[in-house]
């Protein structure tokens, strides 16, 4: 009978498919697997990527004017550049490139690859464009402003009155990076400078090429032997997207990957007791923070706002439900910054709120509506806040919506308390400071949104200070100002700040040499061995 | 007056009904295809205008100046009227161009091509095991009604039917992966099998074994096993609660009597006589179940990390990315109609009447 024939042979397939010999082993001894969500990735060309995946990735792929070198995290040293001279005025930047220096593809890196690929950021205008265009820099001037002054030698003018500190961060970006003009060329469509070909591919000098990426799949890269620092210790690294946690974790408990990005406290707790996993905990630079709404009448009086900076457990939460994940930082400078400074002067005080509240005219104090993201860790920073603010008799109203959206009711100015976060752009003071400390115009139609435009807080003298303090010539003035502007945005702000994050790594134990830094520019995978 | 004697000379009325007859069910076709989609595009569109993410802000990202952000959002026509808007997508999509891509930065419809196949060979392997297995069970539940056997499948596929898939493919991860190690892990293919075989068709399967990569076809196996078997369980659920109601009413009736009395063996009569009459409708069952496996497929294939349809549609789905939204929205509408009208074909196939009324 043919349906019991197909039923049959069908019944035989599955089983041999059950019986098939499972070739697991672990990963190959010379590749680190990954597993990452990688739903973020749009381009892998350094003048467009604005994507943490990318970013670190392209950290990866491409070598970059200026960097800070996983040796050293905290050094500015010279990437395809080896030194560097600024004239007195702080306008004309020199600089001469390290000798013998090859691309991926074997060809010598000159100084036009670099002063081009400079070139094309502004030039393409995409979203890192403004990362230079800061400089003065413009479509129309970039090409005489920056230039190949010998084959050696990459000379810049910027025309904005900038810090040179400043500058020098904006030139270890990822926005930075050489590449290779004749390969971007060569694959040319439109006038695009090679952009969409680069999306997918790569011309780079880093340690790594870009092999493949797959959308919604995985991205391979492999050594690059002509590395000015040696090829690396992995041949290869295949970071896959698994977007589920609970299944990054069995691939890591089983040996399939060796390092596991996205776990959360569900699965690392049950897995510290394992011996073949490390788990470690890294700090980063996003800043998180309630933002108020000043267009609320209660909120407009200063006492009420101190009331609300101790009605926050700090450290509490710190200890309990955020632990390994947050670190307590009231300042807007996440620590490791140039100018951060350590200061927490609020921790949780009820009676004390209570008495600033009764003096504000609200002894039975008053209701908001605290506008917070829908998922954990946020969701439980929320229910944390709101207990404790409503010790104090401020009773706040949940309201959970998804991030994306919360990010759009913040920038419309319609919420009265955001629990959100902030993450710099550039490894410079400036990037926050820009954004906590900027608001001249509070107007509803501004040229930017700060946050402190978002939180309607009017403070033009603390714009031209902050605006002074990204000028500042001389770095040890310069940390002095942002050291001073922060103490002022914690003070008297519209902002409760609370916590800098960290990232947790889990990796089999056989896996060393990978940390991830303050920022994705940090995580270098040369350094990973097994 | 028509003569019976010659059937050869066909009057004029008689040629007129032979063509308008498939004349006028094409157009009805036409029609209801063209209503549908209509239907379809205009309720994603409108409901993807008003969800309250902006797409635009997901592709110059928050930092973005006000003049990036209003020449991007010109760019793709956001400053127009809904309406307009929705007219001049219309106008695309008649040529062909679904638009591209926010997140991937490609067209719509390359995506689409991309991440289709990855579904379709888990959801065709669901569907074969769901009617291998759901097909027969439902039987012999409908013959054992009210015995163990009867609460058993019931039992059996009233879980499936109510578990969330989600938990159901942790769970099986856990065990016939993590534990029992019987099945590969997550993903379409072992790392280092990736890339040794040249896509043809996008199924994995089919492309190893035409490329003669006997490890690789093994290997990809081991790793769909697992994700089509949970989804399988799913249409195994429905196909089996179906099939056995609809024999019941089949083996109430007297012509099962009849053939029993005629000495018959009961097990031809049930699997032969009984089950041939249900088939009729089992096909449609079984059309819808396959489109059913498309949603079920979105959280199997987060889950399962595997890189089709459903992950495509979430990810786009969160990002606001319209156009993914739009195109997806209508390949999986493309799918229910196509199923839809294929199971009329099938019809004459499996009941003689049907055949006779065409």
């Amino acid at each position: 009978m043919s349906k019991r024939l197909c039923f049959a042979a069908l019944a035989t397939a599955l089983s041999l498919a059950f019986a098939a010999p499972a070739v697991h082993a672990a990963t190959p001894k010379d590749t680190i697997v990954m597993a990452w969500q990688l739903d973020g990735i749009i381009t892998f060309d350094p003048a467009e990527s604005y994507e943490i995946a990318t970013q670190e990735l392209g950290t990866n792929i491409y070598d970059r004017l200026l960097r800070y070198e996983a040796e050293d995290a905290t050094k500015l040293v010279g990437g395809v550049a080896e030194s560097w001279t600024i004239s007195p005025d702080a306008k004309t930047f020199v600089f001469k490139l390290r000798p013998n220096q090859k691309f991926a593809s074997g060809a010598p890196i000159t100084a036009d690859d670099m002063a081009w690929s400079l070139q094309r950021v502004v030039l393409l205008d995409k979203t890192p464009a403004f990362l230079f265009t800061q400089l003065g820099w413009s479509k129309d001037n970039v090409k005489d402003l920056v230039q190949a002054t010998d084959p050696n030698t990459v000379t810049f003018k910027i025309t904005e009155d900038l810090a040179p500190s400043l500058v020098l961060n904006l030139m270890s970006t990822f926005a930075a990076s050489v590449v290779e003009k004749k390969v971007a060329m060569a694959n040319e469509v439109n006038g695009d400078l090679g952009n969409s070909w680069l999306k997918a591919h790569s011309a780079g000098s880093g340690p790594y090429n870009l092999v493949s990426w797959k959308a919604d799949e995985s991205v391979t890269l492999e050594a690059n032997p002509n590395y000015h620092l040696g090829a690396p210790h992995m041949k290869r690294v295949v970071v896959r997207h698994i977007p589920e946690p609970a299944t990054q974790r069995l691939l890591l408990e089983k040996g399939d990957i060796d390092i596991a990005r996205d776990l959360t406290p569900d699965q690392l707790t049950p897995m510290a007791n394992n011996k073949d996993i490390r788990i470690e905990s890294f700090p980063a630079a996003n800043t998180y923070y309630l933002g108020m709404n000043l267009s609320e009448e209660h909120l407009k009086n200063p006492k009420v706002r101190e009331a609300m900076k101790m009605l926050v457990d700090y450290e509490g939460m710190v200890n309990t439900v955020l632990k390994g994940r947050f670190i307590q930082q009231e300042a807007f400078l996440p620590l490791g910054f140039l100018g951060a400074i350590a200061y927490n002067p609020y921790s949780l005080n009820v009676e004390k709120a209570k008495a600033l509240l009764a003096d504000a005219g609200y002894p039975n104090g008053f209701e908001l509506e605290f506008t917070t993201p829908n998922l954990p860790p946020w969701t439980d920073i929320a229910q944390s806040v709101q207990q404790t603010m409503g010790q104090g008799g401020i009773k706040l109203k949940i309201v959970q919506v998804e991030l994306k959206q919360e990010l759009q009711i913040f920038r419309a100015r319609k919420h009265q308390l955001v629990l959100n976060s902030w993450a710099p752009d550039y490894f410079d003071p400036h990037s926050n400071a820009d954004t906590f400390a900027h608001n001249d115009d509070d107007s509803d139609t501004p040229k930017i949104k700060p946050l402190a435009w978002r939180t309607h807080w009017y403070i033009p003298d603390l714009t031209k200070q902050t605006l002074a303090a990204a000028k500042e010539i001389d770095t040890e003035k310069r940390k002095a100002e942002y050291a001073a502007l922060q103490k002022t945005v914690t003070d008297t702000g519209p902002f409760v700040i609370m916590f800098q994050n960290a990232n947790q790594v889990a990796s089999r134990a056989d896996v060393k040499g990978f940390k991830t830094g303050l920022f994705e520019d940090f995580n270098f995978y040369r350094t990973i061995t097994k | 007056m028509v003569t019976v004697a010659a059937p050869a000379a066909v009057t004029d009325g008689e040629w007129v009904r032979r063509v308008a007859g498939p004349i006028r069910r094409v157009w009805r076709l036409l029609f209801s295809v063209v209503l549908t989609f209509l239907g379809l595009t205009c309720v994603t569109f409108f409901i993807g205008r008003v969800i309250p993410i902006d797409p635009v802000l997901a592709i110059v990202g928050d930092k973005a100046s006000i003049e990036t952000y209003n020449r991007v959002r010109s760019e793709i026509g956001l400053d127009l009227p809904i309406p307009v808007q929705y007219w001049r997508y219309l106008l695309k999509v008649l040529h062909g161009d679904f638009g591209n891509s926010v997140i991937t930065s490609q067209p719509v419809l390359q995506d689409l091509l991309r991440v289709f196949p990855a579904t379709l060979e888990l959801s065709l392997l669901a569907l074969i095991i769901g009617v291998v297995f759901g097909v027969p069970l439902g039987v012999i539940a409908a013959t054992h009604r009210g015995r163990w056997q009867d609460q058993v499948i019931r039992f059996g596929s009233l879980i499936g039917y109510s578990m969330p898939v989600f938990w159901l493919g942790l769970i099986g991860l856990l065990v016939f992966y993590a534990k029992l190690g019987w099945v590969e892990g997550p993903g379409r293919l072992d790392v280092s099998y990736d890339d040794i075989v040249p896509v043809v068709t996008g199924l994995i399967t089919v492309d190893s074994l035409f490329a003669g990569e006997h490890d690789v076809f093994w290997n990809s196996l081991g790793h769909l096993v697992l994700p089509a078997s949970i989804l399988g369980y799913l249409s195994l659920a429905y196909v089996a609660r179906m099939t056995r109601s609809f024999m019941l009413g089949q083996l109430k009736q007297e012509y099962i009597l009849a053939t029993l009395a005629k000495g018959l063996s009961p097990f031809r009569v049930v699997w032969v006589h009984a089950l041939g009459n249900v088939w009729v409708q089992l096909v449609t069952v079984i059309a819808l179940t396959f489109g059913n496996l498309l949603e079920g497929a979105v959280l199997t294939e987060t889950v399962f990390a595997w890189p089709g349809l459903g992950l495509y549609m979430k990810n786009s789905l969160f990002n606001a990315d319209l156009n993914a939204v739009l195109g997806g929205t209508m390949l999986v509408g493309v799918i229910y109609i196509g199923l839809n009208m294929l199971s009329d074909l099938i019809y004459p196939l499996v009941d003689p009447r049907a055949r006779e009324r065409r």
